[in-house]
Formats: structure tokens, C-alpha cells, sequence
């Protein structure tokens, strides 16, 4: 049996302790703003923060995640989450918005961590993030915009 | 419409659904994913004609018949009501149409599809008199309350009002009168300069849903006690089961059942792991009698060969063998080899069943041509085609993928279905894996190019050989392989485009841009080598070759101007132009490229001037351009689908078929030429320029011509 805290309420988990974080907040949790779109690491559309702190919860066993937090889109909140949202939307990032969770909790995350972002920085943090519409130059582009918003 | 308008008319974008759809932007989005359970009915929305609806909260939702899978058919078709209702744009919802080939086809091709970026283009008219009707029915609604003459009734951002009078309404009050309305026999459509909300950037509607997770896809319509079902594919195309051990499947917690399908062997379980890791225990035997079990490189060559057999002639202008045996003639070769590439969308191919208490059955799924999946998943279930409701969902991209001709991929979704033959709802997904293994490719060619130059240093003659699979499985001419090609823009007097269509057992498919991803590299390539041969500037060059070509060099000379075109550029950088039109839109591109550390070309920054006639929605054409150009460019540089030795496929997931990833993404400016003709397509043609363009620039840079894609491979060899 697992315990852990999804978007701040607790939840146990007593099926097959492989299942991959993703599938548990998908099938089991009902949480569908998470995505599925490789299963190895390599698109980041099923990113979301553990302890803080993004990951790919296509690789991350639920075994691995007793006792920790779990925040996914839906739950993801804070002036960093608002700055992000309110520059993604006046810029229409999205095309087709699947891979637009992940890379949201991506960029939320990196503001969090880094308040002023360079391309570098944003490089950095998105790269693990493919968006197959290639909104990218959009992305960055709302990243600054959100971090300029914070700054003020 | 001709061949080349039929090119037009596959693939980018569609249609979809009714009233499950809903989800998609309505309010009660939020309970849907919340829930993952398509919500049905919900508030009442009185239908004024086929493809307008409005609420008693004053809504105006649009039925798209085209898929909304990115590239903006809800936004787009919404902004064309708008304006001829002369609705506020807040008021504006969209969902997908259902699934219907007479109320709902693509008038570009006579079926219910979305593709050939044809979306716009062909609902112009269409979904502008169905907002006028809408109008004029709310307008003759509110004469016969207010008994006031028709003439005195104003509507400005969905307010109805009678200034003499002073009354004022919304739409919602006068919906269901409204709909008792004899529809006007002509409504009277805007001329376009008193459009207000066409040309104008409105927000997209589908944007909010889309960031905060709201938004609901395929994937994440699950009923309670939804069935997930995966299939084990043979590594090879054309391969069947021979056999299969499904005892260690059967172990894992979870898994349902396993049973053989007529393309593999289906694994079905309570949720998506168990379902991946009983088939990952799987032992399946496959008889490769008649699989394709050449690699590659075998088929590369046999392309190659073919280059001095008679081919079907697509254009024959002049006379071409004349053209290169006149004296003094400086004849110039290229053999270009394009390889098989997935369109690998975000969101792999899926679909639900849900079976309806009276017998009756839903399918969500993504669809580029959705009555057509509808009557295979009938045909395979056996059931009339009126108990299937095929509910389009938002897509997770397609660029192509979901619209295949005899629908084969729910050919397979419901032989999965039937195969189990169980009550509850069945989820059946591919992996990315299947994806990118599982074929209908961009077809590999091989295109052989002579140019002549005379002693004057004209290019007097053309001859370009294609040879590959025919899309739409011809014997004779298939436009998909020449278009760009065969009407070459270039005035060169001797001309002559031949094809050669190949049989192989991998299915081959079109591919954002079609024909367009590999004509307009090997032409935009080719002319320029010409012109440098000729030592003529690229753009000068082309410009003095596209004489009586108006759109082109109008697009040229734009981009050309932005990319200050002959300014001096950075040490260690060189700059590349193409040109092409595709789909009735004319796109040119320069980029400036420099060699990056892995020795690739790095794209700084392109500059793309687009001439799509009435620009509807400006913002999402420039986006458009923006996802073609990082799509397209993704390709070029790094993307292969290769059949390794013995025919098996080698690439599996996103490490070894590499997507272009934020930090390769160019700056991107995007400017559109003013034009009052027609609107036509943006979903492809931002694509086919940008490949020749960094190829013309990394030869300007490196005196190397690209002869072979992807980039990445020709660098590492
Ligand atoms: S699904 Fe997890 S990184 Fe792609
Ligand atoms: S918006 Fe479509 S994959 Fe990113």
C-alpha cells in the first residue's frame, strides 16, 4: 500500500506497486490533464511536480512515491502557476494542448526556481518537453512574459 | 476540382462531433475531466440551422465539421458566424459536428474529411450564409415580439435592439422563436469592408481548456470499468501471427483477457500498465512469408534503378531531350533519397467504445474523416451505421495520421472490440511504440534531377524523375507524387516531370504537406544549385524565372525585405530562401543558419511571408506557419523511419525517432501579405519551404548540397 498526498488531499494505492505515477493519477485517480506520450522519458507530457520538484511520472513507480507530494495541472497553484497560465493564454500557445500540461508544470517550476529565466535557463528546463505542433517559440516567449509579469 | 485541388484535399484538419463534444469548451468541461465520462446533453442549446445553436446564456456555438486538432478550425469557423451574426466575440463556443457525409462534407472533396488545409477555404462561404441565416432568423424572431418592421432591427455584439423603441435583447430570449423562422432563400453575406471581427487576432477558443487540463482528448474519455486494450504489431510490415503464448500475460495483475486480432494479438486489462505489461510478456510467433524483408538501403537502390526506366509522364513542356543535346549545353545532376517518416502526433491513435443501454454504441476518437470510420467500426461490428454515434473528440495532433482512406486503424479499434465481445466500455490505445512502428509513412523517394544550362547561361531545361509509393494506391499519374513538381513555377522552356509508382507491403500515407515535403526540397533545392551554377543571387534568380507569377514573388520579394536579404551576416553563418505554393498558399522562408557543435545546422532565425488571400484569424495563421516551420524543420534535420537489415523497423519511441525539442527551435517571424482574394489553407504549406531553405543556406555555408535526409545522417556519415 502507498500513501501520498495528490493536490494536497491523501490518497492510498494498494494495486501493482510497478505502476508507473502517471497511470495512478490517470486510471485510478481520474485525473486525465496529465499525459500519456512516450513512457520513457523522453516527451514530458506526463510531467508533473514531486516534492517540488518536476518529474516524469511515466517512469516513477508508485512504489517510489510513499509519503510524497504529488501536484499535477489540475492542482498546480501559486503566483508562479497564475503568471505562467495568464502568458500562455494572452499568447495562445497552444495548438493541439496535448503536451501543453507538461510543459506548463515545466515552466511553472522553473520560475519557481529561477525568477528571471535566460534562453539558456529556459533551454535547459524545456528540453525534455517535445511539443510535436512546435509551439516552442511561444513557450519561450511566455515564459519571459510571465517572469516580466511576476517581476513587475 | 482538379487533381492538384484533390492533393488539397486530405489531410490537415477536421470534424467532429456532437453533442459528447461539448465537453471539449463548454462549461462542463471541468466536471468531464474531472471525471474522465463524456458528459452528454447538458444545457439546452436550440438549433437555429446545421451548424449554429444558440443558449438561453445568449452562447452561439458552432458545429465545426472539421477536426480541431491544433490548427484552428474552432476558432477559425467561429470568427466566419461571428461576423455575419454580428456576435460578441465572448458569446462564441465551437464543438465538433457529428459525424455525417451529406450535412457535413468537406465541399473541397464531397466526403465529411479535414485535410488538405482546405478547412477554411471550403466552409467560406458555407458557414458565413449559415451565420447570416442565424441572423436574419433572430432578426424576423424579434420583428414578429416587438411587432416592428424587420428594416429597424439592429444587431451589434449579439444585441438585438429596436432604437425607436428602445427594446434591447440577447440572442437566448429569441432562440426557439428564432428557429420557427422561415430561413431567408439568400441571406445577404458582409462585403469585406465591413468586416469587424475578420483579420482581427481573437482569442482562440480552445486555449483555456488547453492549459489548465481541462481540455478532454481520446485518451481521457473513461467510463467507469473502461477496458484498455493494446495490440502486440510484428516487426515487419505485412507480417501475421503464427502463433502466441499468453501464460506469463495472463499473470499479471490486472490483464482481462488476450486474443488474436487480424493484425496482432490484443492484451485487454483493467488499466493502461496492465494492458502494457501483459503485453510485454507476450510471445507471439510471426509468419513472415509476405512481410517486406528488404531494409532501407535495398529499396534506396532499387529506386535508383528505376531512374532509367520509362515512367509515367506527369508534364512535358518544350522538348527536354533537345534541351540538353544542344551544343555547348553544361548539364547539371542531383539524386535525392527522402526517407520514411511517422507523423508521430502527440497524442497516439485511440479510440472508446461505449455501448448505450438500448444496444446502440459511441465511439470517441479523433477523426480526420470520421462518417467513414464510423461505417468500417459498423461494418466490423456488424450493426447498422444508425446505432453508431462516432463522437469526434479534440485531437492531439494528426498531421495527417487520422485520415486514412478505409479507415484501417479502426478497422483494427473494433475488431478489438469485437473480439472480446464484452459489455463494458474498451479503451483501445496505441503506444508510441506502435506509432512509430506501425507504418502508413511518408513514402521514401527517390528523385532524380538534370538541369541544362546553354552557353548563355540560361537554364533551358528541367527533368525530374520521382520515384515512390503511390498515396492513393494508383497504377496510373498520383498527383500526391509530383504536385510541385509537375507545375513547376519556374519559366523554363523545356520541362519534363516523370513518376514511377513502387509496390511495398508498408503502408505508405500523406504527410503535412503531402507531395509538397519532398517536391519542394528537391525543385527549391535544385533551382538554386541552377542558379549558382549560373552565378545568379537566389532571389534575383528566381524572381527573373517567375515572371507573370504574382503571389510568388509577391511572397519572395516580402521575406527577402524582412531578412534585409544581401545585408552582411555574421561570421560563421550563411542564409537559404524557397519558395513554394501548396494548397493555393504561398509561402517563402529565409533562414540563416551556422553549424552547430553536433555539425548540424543550427537555425538561428526565419523570416516566412505567407500569402493565404483574406486572412481570417491572423494569429492563428502565423502559428500555423510557426508549428509548419518546427515540424517540417524536425524532419529534415534528424528524422528517419529505416526497415533495417531483414525489413524489421528500427526506430521505436522519441530517442531514436528525434523530435525537433525547444532549444533547435528558431526565432520565427511571420508576416502576412494583405490580399482581398479567397482565404486558402494554412495547416501545411508553412512546411515545405523550410527544408530547402536550410539546405540551400548550409550549401552556401559549407559547399555541401544535401543529396540525402535526414541531415543528421548525412553529417554523421
Ligand atoms: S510520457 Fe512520460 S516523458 Fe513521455
Ligand atoms: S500543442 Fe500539440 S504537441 Fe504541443
Amino acid at each position: 500500500m502507498v500513501t501520498f498526498v495528490l493536490n494536497g488531499q491523501e490518497r492510498t494505492f494498494d494495486g501493482d506497486p510497478d505502476t508507473p505515477l502517471l497511470w495512478v493519477i490517470r486510471d485510478f485517480e481520474k485525473l486525465t490533464g496529465t499525459k500519456y506520450g512516450c513512457g520513457i522519458a523522453q516527451c514530458g507530457a506526463c510531467t508533473v511536480h514531486l516534492d517540488g520538484i518536476p518529474h516524469r511520472s511515466c517512469v516513477t513507480p508508485v512504489s517510489m512515491i510513499d509519503g510524497s507530494d504529488v501536484v499535477t495541472i489540475e492542482g498546480v497553484t501559486g503566483l508562479e502557476a497564475e503568471a505562467i497560465k495568464a502568458a500562455w493564454a494572452a499568447i495562445d500557445v497552444p495548438q493541439c494542448g496535448y503536451c501543453q500540461s507538461g510543459q506548463i508544470m515545466s515552466a511553472v517550476a522553473l520560475l519557481q526556481m529561477v525568477s528571471k529565466p535566460t534562453d539558456d535557463d529556459i533551454d535547459s528546463a524545456m528540453t525534455g518537453n517535445i511539443c510535436r505542433c512546435a509551439t516552442y517559440h511561444r513557450i519561450r516567449a511566455a515564459i519571459h512574459a510571465a517572469a516580466n509579469s511576476i517581476g513587475g | 476540382m482538379a487533381n492538384q485541388d484533390f492533393g488539397i484535399t486530405r489531410r490537415s484538419f477536421i470534424a467532429g462531433s456532437g453533442l459528447l463534444i461539448a465537453i471539449a469548451l463548454a462549461p462542463r468541461a471541468l466536471k468531464a475531466a474531472q471525471t474522465g465520462v463524456p458528459a452528454g446533453g447538458g444545457q439546452e442549446l436550440v438549433p437555429i440551422n446545421t451548424f449554429v445553436k444558440i443558449g438561453a446564456d445568449d452562447t452561439v456555438t458552432i458545429l465545426s465539421k472539421h477536426l480541431e486538432m491544433g490548427q484552428g478550425p474552432f476558432t477559425g469557423l467561429a470568427t466566419l458566424v461571428a461576423e455575419e451574426m454580428d456576435a460578441d466575440w465572448s458569446q462564441m463556443r465551437a464543438v465538433h459536428a457529428p459525424a455525417d457525409n451529406d450535412l457535413y462534407a468537406n465541399l473541397a472533396y464531397g466526403i465529411q474529411g479535414t485535410g488538405g488545409s482546405t478547412s477554411i477555404a471550403n466552409s467560406y462561404d458555407q458557414i458565413r450564409s449559415a451565420g447570416a441565416t442565424a441572423r436574419a432568423m433572430l432578426i424576423a424572431a424579434a420583428a414578429e415580439e416587438w411587432q416592428v418592421p424587420a428594416s429597424e432591427i439592429t444587431i451589434e455584439k449579439g444585441r438585438i435592439r429596436h432604437s425607436a423603441t428602445g427594446r434591447e435583447s440577447g440572442f437566448g430570449a429569441f432562440a426557439d422563436k428564432a428557429a420557427r423562422q422561415t430561413p431567408p432563400a439568400e441571406p445577404r453575406l458582409k462585403r469585406p469592408e465591413e468586416f469587424v471581427l475578420i483579420g482581427t487576432d481573437l482569442p482562440k477558443l480552445d486555449t483555456r481548456s488547453k492549459i489548465d487540463g481541462t481540455a478532454v482528448f481520446t485518451i481521457d474519455v473513461m467510463p467507469d470499468k473502461t477496458l484498455v486494450a493494446v495490440v502486440a504489431h510484428p516487426d515487419h510490415f505485412g507480417a501475421t501471427v503464427k502463433s502466441f503464448d499468453d501464460g506469463e500475460a495472463r499473470k499479471v495483475q490486472g490483464v482481462v483477457d488476450v486474443r488474436q486480432v487480424p493484425s496482432g494479438v490484443a492484451v485487454y486489462a483493467d488499466d493502461t500498465f496492465a494492458a502494457i505489461k501483459g503485453r510485454d510478456l507476450l510471445h507471439v510467433e510471426w509468419d513472415l512469408s509476405k512481410a517486406e524483408t528488404r531494409s532501407s538501403e535495398e529499396i534506396a537502390a532499387d529506386y535508383v534503378r528505376r531512374f532509367s526506366e520509362a515512367g509515367i509522364v506527369a508534364t512535358d513542356e518544350g522538348n527536354v531531350d533537345e534541351a540538353f543535346d544542344m551544343a555547348g549545353v553544361q548539364t547539371v545532376e542531383a539524386e535525392i533519397i527522402f526517407p520514411f517518416l511517422a507523423h508521430a502526433p502527440m497524442e497516439p491513435l485511440d479510440a472508446v467504445f461505449v455501448k448505450a443501454s438500448d444496444g446502440s454504441l459511441d465511439i470517441y476518437t479523433g477523426a480526420q474523416f470520421p462518417a467513414m470510420d464510423r461505417e468500417v467500426a459498423a461494418e466490423v461490428l456488424g450493426m447498422q451505421q444508425s446505432q453508431v454515434r462516432l463522437n469526434t473528440q479534440l485531437t492531439g495532433g494528426a498531421f495527417g495520421r487520422k485520415a486514412q482512406f478505409g479507415s484501417p486503424y479502426m478497422q483494427e479499434a473494433a475488431s478489438v472490440y469485437a473480439a472480446i465481445g464484452s459489455q463494458r466500455p474498451l479503451k483501445h490505445m496505441w503506444t508510441r511504440e506502435d506509432d512509430i512502428r506501425g507504418g502508413y509513412y511518408r513514402p521514401m523517394y527517390a528523385h532524380k534531377m538534370r538541369g541544362a544550362i546553354n552557353r548563355n547561361g540560361e537554364i533551358t531545361g528541367w527533368d525530374q524523375v520521382i520515384v515512390g509509393q503511390s498515396i492513393m494506391g494508383k497504377v496510373d499519374l498520383d498527383d500526391t507524387s509530383v504536385e510541385g513538381a509537375s507545375n513547376l513555377p519556374y519559366a523554363i522552356p523545356n520541362i519534363k516531370v516523370t513518376s514511377h509508382n513502387v509496390e511495398l507491403a508498408v503502408p505508405p500515407l500523406w504527410w503535412r504537406s503531402v507531395g509538397h515535403t519532398h517536391t519542394g526540397f528537391a525543385v527549391e533545392t535544385f533551382v538554386d544549385e541552377l542558379l549558382s551554377k549560373v552565378g545568379r543571387d537566389p532571389v534575383e534568380g528566381r524572381l527573373a524565372l517567375l515572371a507573370g507569377k504574382p503571389r510568388h514573388t509577391g511572397v519572395l520579394r516580402r521575406a527577402a525585405e524582412m531578412a534585409d536579404w544581401g545585408a552582411t551576416v555574421p561570421e560563421g553563418r550563411a542564409r537559404g530562401i524557397a519558395v513554394v505554393e501548396s494548397f493555393h498558399t504561398f509561402v517563402a522562408q529565409v533562414v540563416e543558419v551556422s553549424v552547430d557543435p553536433e555539425g548540424i545546422p543550427r537555425v538561428h532565425k526565419v523570416w516566412c511571408a505567407v500569402d493565404c488571400g483574406l486572412a481570417i484569424n491572423p494569429n492563428v495563421i502565423k502559428a500555423q506557419m510557426e508549428g509548419g516551420i518546427g515540424y517540417g524543420l524536425g524532419a529534415v534535420l534528424f528524422d528517419a523511419v529505416t526497415l533495417g537489415t531483414g525489413g524489421k523497423v528500427v526506430q521505436s519511441n522519441f530517442h531514436d525517432y528525434r523530435s525537433i525539442r525547444i532549444n533547435e527551435m528558431p526565432e520565427v517571424v511571420v508576416e502576412i501579405i494583405k490580399s482581398s482574394q479567397r482565404p486558402t489553407g494554412v495547416g501545411e504549406p508553412g512546411l515545405p519551404p523550410i527544408g530547402p531553405a536550410v539546405a540551400n543556406a548550409w550549401r552556401s555555408l559549407t559547399g555541401t548540397p544535401v543529396r540525402q535526409l535526414p541531415i543528421v545522417n548525412i553529417v554523421a556519415t
